[in-house]
């Protein structure tokens, strides 16, 4: 399939076998084995659950008091926007403030702690919907986020609002390319439950108005490939292709992505819509397609839990707000004594301080690293002008001129030099032979520039 | 359990400035093992001076600037550059020659500039020109090649190093039946006395295609040069470009007279050409450093490479070209620049 077919609507769904490979970014060890294998296993419920009402950069409020019993399921939050946060056990909630997340930066944020007392006992709204195609846009984006879905791909974009009625859309891309190292969620989700997945892609393709979507995966998950192959050629014509991308971090990364499928770029400053694609993860869509099927809202997700610190890696379906230390329990425990506990995957991720700290809809890997994998820094040396940083962003910035420019302070440069361009993907990092910690520094000076800001996928 | 936070990424490869270093040496080695076999075991007692002036020097650099030796000495950079300053130079060699080379490589060339990754022009190529300038005697004083027809004396290796540290000749020898000029000399010397090409080849000092032994030189100098390609130490981008600036203009010039212009297989295998494109322009520091420019620079080091040979004074011209390049990495560079993701 080339970038003219993703443009016009009427061609057919196709399955477009050749590899799209990237120029930039970095190939290595995936140790994705270690998870993949294994199908996934539904976590048994947990004793307490804390619901983060932080998502992104907005704080939701509450909508129960303490000591209030509650069923899973039933709405505990709301933002501004009418995302909700639902109770995703039913117990008795006991206890409504600030709370240890995980976050890029070890913090606290409110949250609701809900002790479970009974099995679950689904709350009263959680009913099967209409058929969806009965439904305008803007109620399935009313109802998507009244069920709480956001991006599960790491972002917590709501969901809603990448679907709401807009410009005109010409593809739905379905991004199946998880390229982070160790992490396997998307993979077995698309090997196990493909049909949920096209299912929930139809759903939003309705809502965005468009005739076109393409699913992409990665070269190196043929089994999920095959189940997405099986499961379009079962669901006849609808409008969805399917495209492979070579394994290379970070193909998946939503700008990366639509540049490698349709050959064109998002503009700085812009959103995806802007040249009318939507991207949304396969989890979100499993999700969406959930929430019609049954009515359920958003209150567990699959989660990876991996590295080689932990006994029995694997994929888990474990309710939000579980305690990341049950989940390693459940994964056979620690095996190794892990050096450093990563959220997301190693590229990405950020090092948690504690895990007894709750999985949040963010949580699609706890990766639990030896000395092996996270070395410890080797001593930083002066930039030998290499150009490997160059040869591996995506973004196809200069980063030793970047990270020259930042030492100096000189922003002018850094604003020519388009530091906003900069994913923070560690490609450069990683690469450089000098360990000169770059992304760490991009990210401060990204942060310093805009304050508060949080990236908008 | 508790842990520690550190930013991300929290993985990183495994590649560092002095794995680097030690590759360039190890592709080294064939060409030595050759230049050796060819021209007599000077070459390893230049290294060794070379080696001790230049980190005698780094270390005397860093002390004055007030930073760590230590890490600065292990990373290897200085041994490269004084390897590769031994490799231009002749065989016999006086010793203080090497070290002037040398300590003005490390000390000036990249010192002065502010140390590894900050100089603008290439060590070892800087070092090579200030003797090229201030002792061109010394440096022209090439051994004939060991290839058999050759009336040759071959030095060993103490006789070498006593030449080289006290300018004493064993007895039965003397400098003039050790000494020889190099083809590219020769090619220059001669075609300047409207001698042909035809003519001037039935010197024994050439071979099929350039300098007797020096192809061979050449061919070992290229195996190394795969292997850093192989293992990712260096690009395509430089050499090939390189090659093709000093090949292509020859080819042109050969094709309109073949009696006044040498063959484009005669550039390539004689002097540093070979040397040139896969050890000296690729040094990271001092080339353009996306992959158009790395085309534009490499294509300018082959070209003026080929001017110098071809009008200039100098029989080669690898050194000036390199160095001149050099000078416009920072142009090549702000006019290379990728257009950036969105922009
Ligand atoms: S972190 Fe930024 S500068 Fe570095 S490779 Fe990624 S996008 Fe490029
Ligand atoms: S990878 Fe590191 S050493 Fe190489 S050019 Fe980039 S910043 Fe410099």
């Amino acid at each position: 399939m080339t970038s003219a077919d993703l443009r016009s609507a009427t061609t057919p769904w196709r399955y477009d076998p050749q590899p799209r490979r990237p120029g930039w970014g970095i190939h290595g060890a995936t140790f994705k084995r270690v998870s993949r294998q294994a199908p996934i296993q539904v976590a048994p419920l947990p004793a307490v659950v804390t619901l983060c009402l932080r998502q992104g950069a907005v704080t939701a409020v509450p909508l129960v008091t303490t000591g209030e019993r509650v069923d899973t399921g039933q709405p505990v939050a709301v933002a501004a926007d009418g995302t909700q946060i639902h109770a995703s056990v039913t117990g008795i909630v006991t206890g409504i403030g600030p709370h240890p997340v995980p976050g890029p930066e070890p913090g606290l944020a409110p949250c609701i702690v809900v002790r479970r007392d009974a099995p679950d006992r689904w709350h009263e709204s959680c009913e099967p919907l209409p058929e969806p195609s009965r439904l305008d846009a803007a109620d399935i984006c009313r109802r998507i986020a009244a069920a709480g879905i956001v991006g599960l791909g790491g972002a917590l974009f709501p969901t809603a609002r990448k679907l709401a009625p807009g410009a005109p859309i010409r593809a739905l891309l379905v991004n199946g390319v998880e390229c982070e190292p160790w992490i396997t969620c998307d993979e077995v989700l698309l090997r196990e439950r493909a049909a949920t997945v096209i299912a929930g892609a139809r759903i939003a393709m309705h809502a965005l108005g468009t005739a076109q979507a393409v699913i992409a995966v990665e070269g190196d998950m043929p089994e999920a490939r095959v189940a997405v192959h099986d499961a379009l050629q079962a669901a006849g014509d609808c409008g969805i292709g399917l495209a492979v991308v070579t394994a290379k971090y970070p193909a998946g990364g939503e700008r990366q992505l639509i540049e490698l499928l349709t050959g064109e770029e998002v503009p700085a400053g812009g959103l995806p819509r802007d040249i009318g694609y939507v991207v949304q993860n396969v989890g979100t869509l499993a999700a969406i397609a959930a929430l019609f099927r049954s009515g359920e809202p958003l209150v567990s997700r699959i989660v990876t839990v991996t590295g080689s610190g932990v006994a029995a890696p694997g994929n888990v379906e474990a309710r939000i707000g579980t305690p990341m230390r049950d989940l390693v329990d459940l994964a056979g425990g620690y095996r190794y004594p892990p050096t450093r506990l990563l959220m997301g995957g190693p590229m990405m991720g950020f090092a948690l301080p504690d895990d007894d700290l709750a999985i949040t809809k963010a949580t699609n890997c706890i990766v639990a690293a030896t000395a092996a994998e996270v070395a410890p820094p080797r001593p930083e040396m002066a930039c030998i002008r290499c150009g490997e940083c160059v040869q591996a962003c995506p973004a196809r910035l200069l980063p030793h001129e970047l990270h020259a420019a930042l030492r100096r302070g000189d922003t002018g440069l850094l604003g020519e030099l388009a530091l906003d361009a900069c994913i923070e993907c560690g490609c450069c990092d990683f690469v450089c032979p000098s360990q000169i910690p770059l992304t760490a520094r991009f990210v401060a000076a990204r942060r310093a520039a805009s304050p508060g800001g949080e990236a908008t996928p | 359990m508790k842990f520690g936070t550190v930013p991300a990424p929290h993985w990183r490869g495994a590649d560092d400035v002095a794995a680097m270093m030690r590759h360039v040496l190890y592709a080294l080695v064939p060409a030595a093992a050759a230049y050796t076999y060819f021209f007599g075991p000077g070459l390893l007692v230049n290294v060794v001076i070379a080696s001790a002036a230049a980190l005698a020097t780094e270390a005397l650099a860093l002390r004055l600037r007030g930073r760590g030796a230590r890490l600065a000495l292990s990373d290897g950079s200085a041994i490269v550059t004084a390897v590769l300053l031994a490799f231009c130079l002749p065989p016999l060699t006086p010793w203080w020659v090497t070290v002037c080379g040398s300590a003005f490589a490390i000390g000036v060339a990249k010192h002065l500039y502010g140390g590894l990754g900050f100089n603008l022009f290439n060590p070892a190529m800087a070092g090579y020109a200030l003797l090229l300038v201030a002792f061109p005697g010394y440096l022209s004083f090439w051994l004939p090649p060991n290839v058999g027809d050759l009336d040759y004396r071959a030095l060993t290796l103490a006789e070498s190093a006593t030449y080289t540290l006290t300018g004493t000749l064993p007895p039965g020898a003397d400098l003039d039946a050790v000494t020889r000029a190099t083809p590219l000399t020769v090619v220059k010397a001669e075609l300047g006395q409207m001698h042909t090409l035809s003519e001037i080849v039935t010197d024994p000092v050439f071979g099929d295609f350039g300098g007797a032994g020096w192809e061979w030189i050449g061919n070992f100098v290229t195996l190394g040069g795969l292997w850093l390609l192989y293992r990712g130490i260096i690009r395509w981008q430089v050499p090939a470009a390189m090659l093709a600036g000093l090949m292509l203009p020859a080819l042109l010039l050969y094709l309109t007279d073949a009696e006044t212009h040498p063959s484009p297989l005669f550039h390539l295998y004689s002097g540093g050409a070979l040397l040139g494109a896969f050890f000296i322009a690729t040094d990271p520091v001092s080339s353009a450093i996306t992959d158009r420019g790395r085309l534009v620079y490499g294509a300018g080091c082959g070209l003026l490479t080929f001017a110098v040979r071809t009008w200039g004074v100098f029989p080669d011209g690898v050194a000036v070209a390199v160095l001149l390049m050099n000078l416009l990495v920072p142009a090549i560079d702000h006019y290379t620049r990728p257009r950036p993701y969105g922009h």
